[in-house]
């Protein structure tokens, strides 16, 4: 048997033998199939279209940009360890009080002396800044990648097993998620104190409270993976459930995994934030942006840059990586369909596309009887 | 013909995707009158559902649509949405391919059908209610005084498409666009459901737009024909003319394609006959001959000449184990620790070489048959060997060494492969899983079975949805074959494709079975697919087996009722011969003494 044999019966005698590029004279849809597959070369992956449409997706682009240019800026400016960055000062190094430490970055242009101010020992505040973003990327992407391995570990575990080792999983999950987050993440943050490793370790801990919502989305997409026929196929080859797992249900799995990863990120940010300002995360003389908040939170009617600027990166970070998240979401799971556009731009996002939409729709069905010449599936087509 | 209630004017629909604007409906017209069934066929991809769509505006918002649909002479596309709504339901009413979801879960039967009524101004409260009841009577819901107060999932597939069919006459509309109404139901149901759209047609005088793809039902029911490729008509008709002497390559190529029932009228009458007789005085039919024997009665049925003991595998006349053997099986899903009966004391065996069908409609555990043997489901009772090796009995690695000789082409070919995995690792994953060969070699295969199932070579760094699903079900049957099993248990493999898809697909089947000679266990519900592969049949219904033997002992001369009743129901492309079969099918049921509603 070969590619060139055609079984006779499928060829009557009186079909026209053409095999035009149109198709149009061809009248068996498996041979059309067949040599659409022929002339067509170019083959996208899935990974291919997933970068595609994330690419087309501008709001996730630029925010990816953005986030990309804070971790440069953070760990350039001081260097990993706090010293040894472009940046003159150290984060540590207290001097004169020049000016009641008035930001320089409005006089002085973007590099002067002290662009972000000093704080009350007359340490440069851009240092503390970029250190205490520093601390809150590490603590940020320590707890995404540690919720999210434990998270996926155990909701992988339950779905694929059910029995009595989802119950046990299940229910432990619910024992930690029953706990005030804060609370829990309070307690381990005033643990990690103790323990080498410094933030690093904070993150893992933190990373230790945090999985429960990964595990329980990850064993849903797992049950219903489950019942898949390409699953079934593989069970019945014999594949080990290990192979099941990592080969074709996690890849499977993917968005929703990696989309949560990147708002796990978001909410770790913040969550840090939060217990450095109640004290019980990173410790003064070490700079976290929560930290910085909570120390000069005094100070906010007579220095208000000692708020504004760690403040700042906060949000800048923590909306990007909600954005990216927008972005991987759309770009992994097509079948979210968008209304209207296709691509959506910065002003769809900020939901200033919508209002001509709305307008259209609150026009009624009085003024449509009147301009009877548009209908309203032309409108609906042209949109 | 008097003026049409419904006509399309060179429709054009195009809609805007990702990549580009698509074309999907290229200048269509056709009309459809009173009392007039007009049958629009195509296969997937035609286009013939989103021209119907058009009258009643339920196009997806990325649609553009040129051209003009009127409704008894008023264009469609100038009415008010408010004058649109009133089209909807009142004058075109719509039913859908699947019942389940046409109809809302978690409303009462009564409430959805005085909805429309209310709707539609026709009547209200008490007076709607008993409306609604005179609508379930008139589409043969028995009982309607009580039923119409269950909800939709108490009732069969078949009675809920009945329920549509009431929605849709309730409000006495002028025309009704049937979408595939019976492609969701089995033949039986398909063959009565048929029938009330005929009777109903005649009571009410509406023009029926009937979409389908099955020729057979277009030859039951239609007057004029459409045929539709691509967006474009290519061939228009009456139905007599269109079926008969088909001009389009397309059309006859349509009509060839359709897997048939090598029967003719003239043994249909034979078996309504014999029917008649049995049925007089209920004596088990036991004429056949030696390789039947009736799993009721005698609890494992033998095949040709195997000398079968109480326990332990049977052996074929040359000695050989059997490809597959199932003793008495009985298979239960479990639920909560609950567990049901599927399927009960089933017993059959296949000889190596030899492709056994299991023909039954839904419910009646055919495909559990298919799980049980792939080790998807555990065997509470009976035996069953594969090779000769009890397989529900074996552990860990002899389970596992087993499955190397069995190969799976599961139903959807868009879900049987993993979306994920380029095809060259699709296809070699047997051997990866059960270390054969290295990366060479493998690749070396996955060429071979490419070349076997007539695909081009690159393929193997494509992916899944590139291909359409003709080609996917290809793959699915080239990784089956990765390790030249000795078994191949087929689900359904054809069911979900285009009828000159999956001509082309059995054709292949069929010449990879003679090249590999793999024993088989085809499971369809399609008699005619059936009747073309398989040496042996098996017919079940509700978790038992009706009966087996021979393909051309169960299709030509069946000897239950049931199997009878299955083999009436299947409609073939011939509108004369159709209505024949229709009333012998009549006359059959009549002789089994069931009621023909």
């Amino acid at each position: 048997m070969s590619t060139q044999d055609e079984n006779p019966q499928r060829l009557p005698g009186g079909r026209p033998d053409t095999d035009g590029p149109e198709g149009d004279e061809m009248t068996d849809l498996a041979e059309i199939e067949d040599a659409k597959l022929k002339k067509s070369e170019r083959s996208l992956s899935q990974a291919q279209m997933v970068r595609r449409r994330f690419f087309a997706h501008k709001p996730a682009l630029v925010s990816m940009i953005l986030l990309i240019s804070v971790i440069i800026l953070a760990f350039s400016s001081l260097g990993f360890t706090g010293t040894g960055g472009w940046w003159d000062k150290t984060y540590l190094q207290t001097g004169p009080v020049v000016d009641r430490g008035v930001p320089t970055i409005l006089s002085d242009g973007l590099l002067g002396e002290h662009p972000f101010g000093q704080d009350n020992n007359g340490r440069d505040y851009f240092a503390l800044v970029m250190r205490g973003t520093q601390q809150s990327l590490i603590v940020a992407f320590g707890v995404a990648i540690t919720s999210t391995i434990l998270g996926v570990l155990i909701g992988a575990l339950a779905g694929y097993f059910r029995g009595w080792l989802e119950a046990i999983l299940m229910r432990l999950t619910d024992m930690v998620i029953v706990v005030p987050l804060v609370a829990l993440a309070a307690v381990f943050g005033r643990y990690a104190q103790n323990l080498p490793g410094g933030t690093l370790t904070l993150a893992i801990l933190l990373g230790l409270v945090t999985w429960t919502g990964m595990a329980r989305l990850v064993r849903a997409e797992i049950l219903s993976l489950r019942e898949k026929e390409f699953v079934a196929a593989a069970i019945s080859m014999g594949a080990h459930p290990a192979r099941i797992i990592i080969k074709h249900m996690l890849p499977s799995a993917v968005g929703v995994i990696i989309v949560n990863a990147t708002f796990a990120v978001a909410a770790a940010i913040l969550l840090e934030t939060s217990i450095s300002y109640l004290g019980m995360g990173i410790q003064a003389p070490e700079a976290s942006l929560g930290l910085l908040i909570s120390n000069y939170e005094n100070a906010f009617q007579t220095r208000p840059w000692l708020f504004w600027f760690p403040g700042l990166f906060i949000i800048i970070i923590a909306l990007c990586v909600n954005f990216i998240g927008d972005g991987l979401r759309d770009a992994i799971d097509p079948r979210q369909q968008r209304k209207g556009s296709r691509r959506p731009g910065i002003r769809a996002v900020l939901g200033l596309r919508g209002k001509q939409a709305a307008d259209e729709r609150t026009e009624g069905p009085e003024t449509d009887a009147a301009d009877a010449s548009t209908t309203t599936q032309e409108k609906e087509g042209g949109r | 013909m008097s003026r049409p209630v419904l006509s399309y004017k060179d429709i054009r629909v195009s809609f805007t995707t990702e990549f580009g604007e698509v074309d999907a409906v290229k200048g269509v017209s056709f009309d459809v009158a009173p009392g007039e069934v007009v049958a629009v066929v195509g296969e997937s991809g035609s286009g013939k559902s989103v021209t119907s769509s058009t009258a009643m505006g339920l196009l997806p918002g990325n649609a553009t649509i040129d051209g003009e649909v009127e409704f008894d002479g008023q264009p469609v596309s100038k009415m008010t949405p408010g004058q649109r709504r009133r089209l909807r339901g009142q004058d075109i009413s719509m039913i859908f391919q699947e019942p389940m979801t046409a109809l809302n879960p978690v409303l009462r039967v009564s409430d959805q059908l005085v909805e429309a009524l209310q709707v539609h101004d026709i009547a209200y409260g008490q007076q709607a209610l008993r409306k609604a009841v005179d609508l379930l009577r008139q589409v043969g819901i028995p009982d309607p005084e009580r039923r119409v107060r269950e909800y939709p999932h108490q009732f069969s597939g078949g009675q809920r498409q009945r329920i549509v069919i009431a929605m849709a006459i309730a409000c006495g509309p002028k025309v009704i666009i049937a979408d595939e109404p019976t492609t969701a139901l089995d033949v039986t149901v398909q063959a009565e459901i048929l029938d009330l759209l005929r009777t109903l047609k005649g009571e009410l005088n509406t023009g029926i737009l009937l979409i389908t793809h099955n020729m057979g039902v277009v030859a039951d029911m239609a007057d004029r024909v459409v045929v539709m490729l691509h967006g474009e008509v290519v061939e228009t008709g009456p139905v007599s003319e269109v079926m008969l002497s088909p001009r389009h390559p397309y059309t006859q190529r349509l009509l060839d394609a359709m897997p048939k029932l090598r029967q003719d009228s003239h043994d249909l009458e034979e078996t309504v006959h014999e029917a008649e007789e049995v049925h007089g005085e209920h004596v088990d039919p036991d004429g056949a001959t030696v390789s039947v024997t009736e799993p009721e009665t005698d609890a494992r049925p033998g095949t040709s000449a195997s000398e079968t003991t109480e326990s332990g595998p049977g052996r074929t006349a040359s000695g050989d184990p059997f490809a597959l053997e199932a003793k008495d099986i009985a298979l239960e899903y479990k639920f909560r620790r609950k567990a049901t009966r599927v399927v009960e004391g089933v017993s059959f065996q296949v000889e190596p070489g030899e492709i056994m069908g299991l023909v039954g409609e839904s419910g009646s555990g055919k495909s559990t048959v298919a799980k049980a043997v792939l080790g998807l489901l555990d065997v509470p009772e009976g035996e069953l060997y594969v090779r000769g090796k009890n397989m529900p009995a074996l552990k860990g690695r002899e389970r596992k060494a087993l499955k190397r000789e069995i190969g799976v082409v599961f139903q959807d070919p868009a879900a049987s492969l993993d979306p994920r995995m380029p095809i060259g690792d699709i296809i070699t994953e047997p051997m990866v899983v059960h270390k054969v060969g290295d990366k060479r070699s493998r690749l070396n295969r996955a060429q071979e079975l490419l070349d076997a199932v007539r695909l081009p070579r690159s393929v193997v760094n494509r992916f899944p949805h590139e291909l359409s699903g003709g080609q996917r079900q290809r793959i699915s049957i080239a990784r089956a074959l990765t390790l030249s099993p000795t078994l191949l248990i087929a689900d359904e493999p054809t069911s979900a494709l285009d009828v000159s898809v999956q001509a082309a697909v059995l054709d292949m089947f069929k010449e990879l079975q003679e090249e590999y000679s793999f024993a088989c266990l085809f499971v369809s519900h399609d008699l005619a697919v059936i009747d073309t592969l398989a040496h042996k049949v098996l017919v079940m219904q509700n978790g038992r087996a009706v009966e087996q033997g021979s393909t051309d002992e169960i299709l030509r001369h069946p000897h239950e009722d049931y199997t009878q009743r299955l083999l009436a129901a299947a409609p073939v492309p011939h509108p004369q011969e159709q209505a024949e079969r229709r009333d012998a099918r009549r006359q059959l049921l009549a002789a089994q003494g069931l009621n023909l509603d």
